[in-house]
């Protein structure tokens, strides 16, 4: 069935420009996140993870400019996920370069909101095709990276991040950035872009440890010793600020609301946690909230979907029975 | 050709108008779920919107069908043809409905509220089932394959009639 698609779908699908790169599909991308021996049953990225949950406390600060009833007052339960870059399930969680955080948050039956977000505060690209290519590169090894680095200057504010960035010891002491940029809309169809983060609350320095486990052991054993909080943040464009490239951050004078704490109280193993059966594809939004017409965003929703439609496949036909995620 | 042998003009104006709609469902799914492109978002939600319309006219349409009668079919077609026919026929009506429902259930046990137009939305779960989800999102897309093939047979169909038999059945659609 694939293969028939594929066929059909190839006239389209491969179109070259002067510089732009070839436009890579949905599946390609996935085959090559996956790569060769795919661990079938688990996300063919952020394979690794903890199930979390907890609650989001607002303020009521942001309700002015969202109508999404998470803003207005109380408290919303979430489910969520705490993970590392990368397609393998039992890697070492001090050796991944990103860490990641990703909620669910299920409001009522006709609304629901997902996130996704990770360390960096920028992408090194601007687009999915030359993402495909960064992570080529990436395969390939440090000469190929660095040579991918040169040739794309648009990476120039990732990289200044990852040269001063020290991974701390704990994921509860990270910043979450949602790095792409959303609209909120608010009662009177107001729109305004924005980015968020989750700001942690505790400083927790590197460990040293040499566990495959040592981040999830952390936070588990955290979260049973008492509460683990972040700050929502939200920063407001301004018009002449581009919401479309997820290469560069607005400048650091920009308005920030914050909106409320993250508050996580329980941690589960993933696979025994509801969080592995969810797609946190960061386009299921809930009235009030939009998306940006950002091309990396915009390539979020197929490709998560394909992995998604993998990983569920391979599990209905048993793929996870007797695995313990160890 | 009498009137009693085409179809009443509300039954044409189904015929044609879900056959234009289905065609662009197809296409719109077989585009949305390979492409990368920034138009994909729009694509998908435009996609889940016009499929919780199908469900609607599908339903108003197979009323319609069962309150008029059609054209019988050309007497010199062998008994197995008429049965073929009709079989394929109410095989349409199936898949009609089932690629529909089976591609808001997929939505429904995935969590993902289904969007129409800005208009309401459609429920959906408050608990994902990764399992149901997987089972109607793989029928959905074998689904497609079927009804793709059904398609394919139904055009190939109404042009033999109408270049080698030269009958009036591709007219009386007309
Ligand atoms: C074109 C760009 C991107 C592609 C193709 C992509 C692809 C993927 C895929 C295929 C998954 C696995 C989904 C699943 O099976 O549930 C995933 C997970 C994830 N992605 Fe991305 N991603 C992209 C950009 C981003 C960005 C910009 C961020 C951060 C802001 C991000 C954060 C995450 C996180 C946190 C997860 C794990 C979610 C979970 O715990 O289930 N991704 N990504
Ligand atoms: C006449 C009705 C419909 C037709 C002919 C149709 C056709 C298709 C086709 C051909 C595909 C690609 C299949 C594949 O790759 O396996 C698809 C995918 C999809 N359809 Fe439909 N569809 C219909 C109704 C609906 C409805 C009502 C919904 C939801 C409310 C829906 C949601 C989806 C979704 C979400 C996908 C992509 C899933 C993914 O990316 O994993 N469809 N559809």
């Amino acid at each position: 069935m694939r293969t028939l698609y594929l066929a059909l779908l190839l006239a389209p699908a491969v179109s070259f420009g002067a510089d732009a790169p070839p436009k890579v599909s949905a599946q390609q991308f996935v085959n090559l996140q996956q790569g060769n021996s795919a661990f079938p049953g688990f996300r063919r990225a952020h394979a690794k993870g903890i199930c979390i949950s907890g609650e989001f406390r607002v303020n009521g600060q942001l309700a002015d400019y969202s109508q999404a009833s998470l803003f207005k007052a109380g408290s919303t339960p979430f489910i969520g996920r705490l993970s590392i870059a990368g397609n393998n399930p039992t890697a070492p969680d001090l050796k991944a370069p990103v860490r990641s955080m990703a909620l669910s948050f299920a409001s009522s039956r006709t609304e629901q909101w997902r996130l996704a977000m990770n360390t960096p505060p920028v992408m090194a690209v601007a687009d999915p095709h030359t993402f495909y290519q960064q992570i080529q590169a990436i395969q390939a090894g440090p000469a190929a990276i660095k040579q991918f680095f040169a040739d794309h200057p648009e990476s120039d504010e990732f990289r200044a991040w990852a040269a001063q960035y020290q991974p701390s010891g704990s994921f509860a002491a990270e910043t979450y950035h949602s790095i792409n940029a959303f609209y909120l809309v608010n009662t009177d169809g107001k729109q305004q872009a924005v980015r968020w983060a989750m700001r942690p609350t505790v400083a927790v320095p590197a460990t040293e440890s040499d566990r495959d486990n040592a981040l999830q052991q952390e936070i588990a054993a955290r979260i049973a010793a008492g509460e683990v909080v972040f700050d929502w943040v939200f920063t407001l464009a301004d018009p002449s600020d581009d919401e479309t490239n997820p290469t560069k951050a607005w400048p650091d004078n920009r308005q920030q609301i914050t909106a409320g704490q993250l508050v996580l109280t329980g941690t589960t193993p993933q696979l025994e946690g509801d969080c592995h059966a969810i797609n946190f594809d960061p386009l299921v939004l809930p009235v009030g909230v939009k998306a940006t017409a950002d091309p990396i965003l915009r390539a979020r929703s197929a490709a998560y979907a394909e992995s998604y439609r993998r990983r569920a496949k391979e599990q209905l036909q048993g793929a996870l029975e007797g695995s313990n995620n160890e | 050709m009498s009137n009693s042998d085409r179809f009443s003009l509300s039954m044409r104006l189904f015929h044609w108008g879900m056959a234009a709609l289905v065609l662009s469902m197809v296409a719109a799914g077989l585009l949305m779920v390979t492409s990368l492109q920034p138009w994909q978002l729009t694509l998908l939600n435009i996609h889940k919107a016009f499929g919780v319309m199908a469900i609607l006219l599908v339903t108003a349409r197979l009323i319609n069908r069962l309150r008029h009668e059609p054209p019988a079919l050309p007497h010199e077609l062998a008994d197995w043809q008429k049965t073929v026919a009709k079989a394929s026929h109410w095989l349409l009506y199936i898949l009609l409905f089932a690629m529909p429902v089976s591609g808001y259930l997929m939505q429904y046990f995935a969590g993902r509220p289904v969007d129409v137009f800005g208009w309401f939305r459609l429920p959906a779960a408050l608990q994902v089932d990764i399992h149901y989800y997987a089972l109607f999102r793989e029928l959905h897309g074998w689904l497609a394959v079927v009804l793709i093939g059904l398609i394919a047979l139904h055009i190939g169909a109404a042009l033999h009639h109408h270049f080698i038999r030269k009958d009036d059945v591709l007219k009386s659609m007309l």
